[in-house]
């Protein structure tokens, strides 16, 4: 899949292939069930979990319904402390925004930290096109970056590859030595990317969070990339959705318990950066700071009254890890950049409804993402919704069978009408013989139930319905 | 208490394709002392046209249902899938038709899911069954997920006569069926039915019981098509077993 624009209507052949590819089903299956795992035990010593997740919901629910004061809370906050904010409507703005920094600071290379809404921004085509070349440090990004992909999970992007796919993408890019220990393909990964740490004069990175009341970004990391590429290169540039606002400086207390417990089961992850403008006289750290404040759609979330709940996410990715249609059909089949339950949220809110329409329907709506959401969003809720939205604002994709909307009105039309509904199952009764064996159907012709039978059998319909057992017999029992 | 009336929603697969189901109801409350009665005019509580996106069609299905129990003291529906939709997913449906509203506000409280009924109003665990077979059971998503229901169910296993309990691993995962998920994403749902099964081998279970139509369908017809010895049985069929 190429690793640009959105293919997210391909989800049915993407999730077929990625379910073909047994190599690829053990990876998606071991990395989740370990993550997940690890989640449970990290569950297992804080008493009160709940009462965490509700706190969180109602201070992003109180973040996201006064968006704009605490965004004009955090600009003005760190611009007293020497930050620049820069405010950007579209992709495309954000992307020349970093453009004029980098070409101001006269930076040919930059660093990057992992940053999901730059790979939503496709940041670094725009960088390339603009002459600056940006070296992805995060080992995951790095790997997907080599391997020309986008990210197949939130928080770990190259969770798709084994080690040995990753030695085998080292030996072929960097003409490295075969190994697939851990450590060494790290310091593989290292050498490569040492002239660039020292060359580079801009860093980019994302945020985890941005506190509105101190004007402070947080960051969370397990490897140390983030605190280079935020403090060693003379200018930082860091690039945020307007919705990973929270209110107060206490707040981080709730969201920094949730975070790591939810998706890695860490208590806390190895750094945790508090930057609140660029450094002060006699610190380490840039002389520049800049925070890019994202809209690309987030603002149209906001006004969706339903919608907005998916702004509450925090990118954990504990929905990833726990959704059953993402451990098999893996992050590239959502086509875009955020994969997995909430995926199927932000994908259309920010893509628009028409390049993913199919994907509110990959879900079987089992509910086990909501459960251990950290913000509580009620996802099959909000995929419900999105599926209606699609049904009557979207056209049928193509490829995908007609009628559909025929076929309800008629059926509708049946179930309303329950003598209607009476006789027409009588006389499916009575010409399901051509269709059945002992009491099984092996194929029936027409979608949907064709789709059905592909893979399983289906029952035929009792000898006699419920309805008439019990006007001939059961109902005058006693 | 008086003789309780109970109304039975037999639900669209049960009336169907599990007649058997909708029998063995009425006979574990008959046998508990309840007086059950049908209302014929009952067709499907309209969750196959909201789970595709079809609003309009499932609230016109829907409002048949908010006329049916108005005499009842107590509805039972032996489905999770349908006692959600009717608990939980009606007030969403017909959050602009306060006159829906009022009717839904008038049976939400008398709306019971089988094994709930027994465990929680009847308080009843132990139905009189008899069951001599190694059994796990698998928790449906919207049984478990939406109306929290997980302890009733395996109380009422385990006063089964004979009656080997036993959990799978990931006894909580969807089994794939998910409704209209089932063809439209019919591979990705035979692949989680087919981790089902595994899981149901693995705890070396001679019978998957359920208490949902539609996991038991899905499964069922992934068991014959692969021709495996487990065999499934709804909730009910069990308790009413002797």
């Amino acid at each position: 899949m190429p690793d640009t624009g959105v293919h997210s209507n391909e989800i049915h052949e993407l999730g077929n292939r990625a379910l073909a590819d047994a190599h690829l089903q053990e990876a998606y299956r071991s990395s989740t069930l370990r993550l997940y795992g690890h989640r449970r035990e990290a569950l297992r010593e804080v008493l009160d979990w709940e009462r965490l997740r509700a706190r969180a919901q109602a201070i992003k629910r109180e973040v996201t319904e006064h968006l704009d004061y605490y965004l004009e809370q955090f600009a003005d906050q760190i611009e007293r402390r020497g930050g620049h904010v820069h405010w950007a409507g579209t992709g495309e703005e954000a992307c020349a925004i970093v453009l004029d920094i980098a070409r101001r600071a006269g930076a040919r290379e930059a660093v990057k930290a992992k940053s999901m809404v730059g790979e939503e921004l496709e940041l670094n085509q725009a960088l390339e096109a603009g002459g600056v070349r940006a070296v992805e440090t995060d080992l995951g990004e790095f790997i997907i970056q080599l391997a020309g992909e986008r990210p197949a999970h939130i928080v770990a992007p190259a969770i798709h590859m084994t080690r040995r796919d990753v030695s085998r993408l080292f030996v072929s890019r960097l003409q490295a030595e075969p190994t697939e220990e851990p450590e060494r393909l790290t310091a593989i990964a290292r050498r490569a990317l040492r002239e660039m740490f020292a060359k580079a004069g801009l860093g980019l990175s994302g945020g985890n969070f941005l506190v509105a009341e101190t004007g402070t970004l947080v960051l969370v990391e397990n490897e140390g990339n983030i605190r280079f590429c935020t403090t060693a290169p003379r200018v930082h540039v860091a690039l945020v959705g307007i919705e990973k606002l929270i209110p107060r400086f206490e707040d981080l207390g709730v969201f920094l318990r949730l975070l790591g417990r939810s998706s890695t089961g860490q208590k806390l992850t190895t750094y945790t950066s508090l930057l609140t403008g660029p450094r002060r006289p006699g610190e380490d750290g840039p002389e520049e700071m800049h925070v890019v404040l994202v809209d690309n759609g987030r603002v149209a979330t906001l006004a969706d009254p339903k919608m907005r709940e998916a702004l509450y996410c925090i990118r954990c990715g504990a929905c990833l890890n726990t959704c059953p249609v993402y451990r098999k059909i893996g992050g590239h089949a959502y086509g875009w950049v955020y994969s997995g339950p909430i995926g199927a949220l932000v994908t259309p809110q920010l893509a628009g409804l028409g390049q993913a329409r199919e994907l509110p329907f990959a879900s079987s709506l089992c509910g086990a993402c909501r459960d251990v959401c950290p913000v509580k969003i009620n996802i099959p809720d909000l995929l419900l919704h999105l599926r209606s939205e699609a049904q009557e604002k979207t056209p049928r994709l193509r490829g995908t069978p007609r009628g559909e909307r025929t076929a309800m009105r008629i059926w509708a039309a049946v179930m309303k009408r329950p003598r209607l509904y009476a006789l027409a199952t009588r006389l499916a009764r009575w010409g399901q013989p051509l269709f059945t064996r002992r009491g099984w159907i092996r194929h029936v012709p027409f979608y949907p139930a064709s789709r059905w039978t592909e893979g399983r059998d289906f029952p035929a319909l009792a000898p006699k319905s419920f309805r008439e057992r019990w006007e001939e017999e059961i109902g005058n029992r006693k | 208490m008086t003789t309780p009336k109970v109304a039975l929603f037999v639900t669209c697969l049960g009336d169907q394709f599990y007649p058997q189901v909708g029998e063995c109801v009425v006979e574990v409350l008959r046998r508990l002392g309840v007086e059950v009665t049908f209302n014929p005019a009952q067709t499907c509580c309209g969750q196959p046209a909201f789970n595709t996106g079809y609003r309009q069609e499932a609230k016109e299905v829907a409002a048949g249902v908010l006329d049916l129990f108005e005499d009842a003291d107590y509805v039972v529906c032996p489905s999770g899938s349908c006692g959600s939709m009717v608990r939980v997913f009606y007030p969403e449906l017909f959050a602009d038709e306060p006159r829906q509203l009022a009717k839904w506000e008038r049976l939400r409280g008398r709306f019971f899911e089988f094994s709930e009924f027994l465990v929680s109003v009847l308080k009843v665990e132990d139905v009189g069954a008899r069951f001599p077979h190694r059994v796990t059971y698998h928790d449906s998503c919207h049984l478990l997920r939406e109306l929290g229901i997980a302890d009733q169910p395996r109380k009422l296993l385990r006063q089964v006569r004979g009656l080997e309990l036993v959990e799978m691993d990931d006894e909580k995962a969807c089994c794939g069926f998910g409704g209209t998920f089932s063809t439209k994403f019919a591979e990705v749902s035979v692949a989680m039915g087919e981790d089902k099964l595994d899981a149901a081998a693995k705890a070396g279970a001679e019978f998957l019981v359920a208490n949902d139509a539609g996991c038991l369908m899905h499964l069922a017809g992934l068991i014959h098509r692969q021709g495996s010895p487990l065999k499934t049985r709804h909730l009910a069929e069990v308790l009413a077993s002797q």
